[in-house]
């Protein structure tokens, strides 16, 4: 903006109006880094507590540093089972939903066919209902089907695979509509059947949006709240045990939990962007 | 495998189809019609029988008018906090933050990799009676002595502003990101003033990511229950608090099952009158 002012004699801005651009552009800078601020803290709140010697029950009151929790992260009757029954349905869910939204997204994008738009509007509708009704629907179903369905890991894992398959399925599609068909073409051109031409070439072609997509799925399904509540039973995820403890007191144990939770994501998103960015450089380099 | 594709090409996308399609049949549109079934039974645990019982509706409505005003009341607030906060954040990252871009953008997505429940908890320990930013209110009289931020409206409607922010934040990023600067290059050529630039260029450009993390934002907060249930009283109570109760404390499924259809029909109902202010092809474009 400045450089195309000063060069036309008749804009040149005074002096005043420059320092005023300058204090505008850095405004917004500092107001940034305060927004950023907002975002951390209570994700840096959640850390420190981790390292908390709380005095009473209560963890709200920084008393004393301690690694004490890390290494007894165990400690707390139930946390070790809430949290593997969280890993367990979210590796379970993932991988179904994963399948299953990318089967989805293949037809919508490669097919023409009756019912498309409908297919569109069953993908989009669980996105856009509250969770609460999805999770309280489910509830009635299971419910009224008592002889199928017992309230358990099983109708767990049945809700999360149905609210995560949607997000694959817009994560993959997204991928798919860039996709050269002519790599596909040359493949069969070359004698390679189709299911060759899927292993050989469409796969490792859709891998990372397929990569993002479980990335997405586990990290909805691990941190899942509403849904997990109405259709669990006696089952305890991680979320679920929070949501027991929390109204007696939470112990720092939890705040260890989510830190590590928090640690890992952090390191697969860093891994996930590195991957692309390297093989977008491989790319452009092979071209 | 291959030559059956081949000879049946028009059945290759409902196999593709068929098992995704069938799980959300199955899970979703169904329960959803056991939802209607249920919000019309009328009687008592465990004994419910089907009496196309109407009157759920009213009386939910008639009994919890109070708790269903607040929801949307603060899933409103919440939402234009976060647009009035994102936008500055958004915009600074877009057309500032050059090589910063994506360490930002991981900093906007970072709450979501902590459990929603313990990211809530956490301003329990920063709002807390006896923490920093009580006591500095208290210090400069904004909060009396006794005054406090926790159990408060202020403390849910800020609970749902941070928890949603994401929501508002990434859509409004995407349409930013995509604005040709050459654009505002050539608004400034033309002697648009910065201003006229924002409003004229870039404001009208970036209103699909505004309608689109408004929707994201709004619709699940005003169907949230956990910040009013971790951060506020009973004064502070949501629909969302009062259908969980209602499934999962006194088994009371009509009641439950018919005001899950009102906060529906209320979502869709503002989402209608919402389309007619921004314009129906914003809406679904």
């Amino acid at each position: 903006m400045t450089s195309v002012a000063a060069a036309s004699p008749r804009a040149r801005p005074g002096v005043a109006r420059r320092a005023w651009a300058f204090a505008k552009r850095h405004a917004l800078a500092v107001y940034a880094l305060l927004a950023v601020g907002y975002l951390m803290l209570p994700i840096a709140v959640v850390i420190l507590f981790s390292f908390n010697k709380p005095a009473g029950r209560f963890n709200y009151v920084w008393e004393e540093f301690t690694f004490d929790n890390w290494i007894d992260w165990n400690a707390v009757l139930g946390i070790q089972n809430a949290i593997v029954t969280s890993i367990e349905i979210g590796l379970l869910a993932t991988v179904v939903a994963t399948a299953l939204g990318t089967l989805i997204a293949m037809a919508i994008v490669r097919h023409r066919f009756v019912g498309r738009g409908a297919t569109n509007l069953l993908v989009f509708l669980p996105m856009s209902t509250p969770e609460i009704v999805l999770g309280a629907s489910l509830l009635t179903l299971f419910l009224n089907t008592t002889a199928i369905f017992q309230l358990g890991f099983v109708t767990i894992f049945i809700a999360h695979v149905m609210f995560i398959v949607s997000f694959v399925v817009v994560t993959v599609k997204a991928r798919l509509i860039g996709f050269d068909r002519h790599l596909e073409e040359a493949a069969m051109d070359l004698g390679a059947n189709e299911l060759t031409t899927f292993r050989k070439v469409t796969l490792p072609l859709i891998a990372p949006a397929m990569l993002a997509a479980a990335l997405l799925g586990f990290a909805l399904s691990i941190d899942d709240f509403v849904i997990t509540y109405f259709n669990a039973g006696g089952t305890q995820t991680f979320p679920i045990f929070v949501w027991g403890i929390a109204r007696v007191a939470v112990p720092p144990q939890v705040n260890v939990i989510a830190s590590a939770i928090f640690i890992v994501a952090i390191a697969l998103a860093l891994g996930n962007v590195l991957w692309q960015y390297r093989s977008a450089k491989r790319a452009q380099g092979a071209a | 495998m291959g030559s059956f594709f081949h000879r049946h090409g028009a059945f290759t996308p409902y196999l593709l189809l068929a098992p995704g399609i069938l799980w959300l049949a199955i899970f979703f549109l169904i329960p959803l019609a056991f939802l209607g079934y249920e919000s019309l039974q009328s009687g008592l645990f465990p004994d419910f029988q089907f009496t196309w019982e109407l009157s759920n509706f009213s009386n939910g409505i008639r009994d919890y008018r109070e708790q269903i005003v607040r929801s949307f009341v603060y899933a409103g607030i919440a939402t234009i906090a976060c647009l009035v906060l994102a936008y500055p954040l958004v915009y600074w990252i877009a057309f500032r933050a050059g090589p910063w871009r994506n360490l930002f953008l991981l900093f906007i997505v970072a709450p979501f990799f902590v459990t929603y429940l313990v990211r809530t908890l956490a301003w329990l320990n920063i709002l807390a009676d006896e923490g920093p930013v009580v006591g500095a209110l208290r210090a400069v009289h904004i909060l009396g002595p006794d005054g406090r931020l926790l159990a408060t409206t202020f403390a849910v409607v800020s609970g749902i502003t941070y928890n949603f922010f994401p929501f508002m934040a990434l859509p409004l990023y995407v349409s930013l990101e995509q604005i040709d600067p050459r654009l505002l290059e050539a608004a400034k050529d033309l002697y648009a003033s910065s201003t006229q630039a924002f409003l004229r260029v870039t404001l009208p450009l970036s209103a699909p990511g505004i309608v689109a993390g408004t929707l994201l934002t709004f619709i699940p907060a005003a169907g949230d229950f956990i910040n009013a249930a971790l951060l506020g009283t009973p004064g502070q109570a949501m629909i969302g608090n009062v259908i969980q109760a209602k499934f999962l404390e006194s088994l009371d499924y009509p009641g439950a099952a018919s005001l899950s259809f009102v906060l529906m029909g209320l979502i869709l109902v503002a989402l209608l009158v919402y389309a007619r202010i921004v314009g129906s092809e914003r809406l679904t474009g």
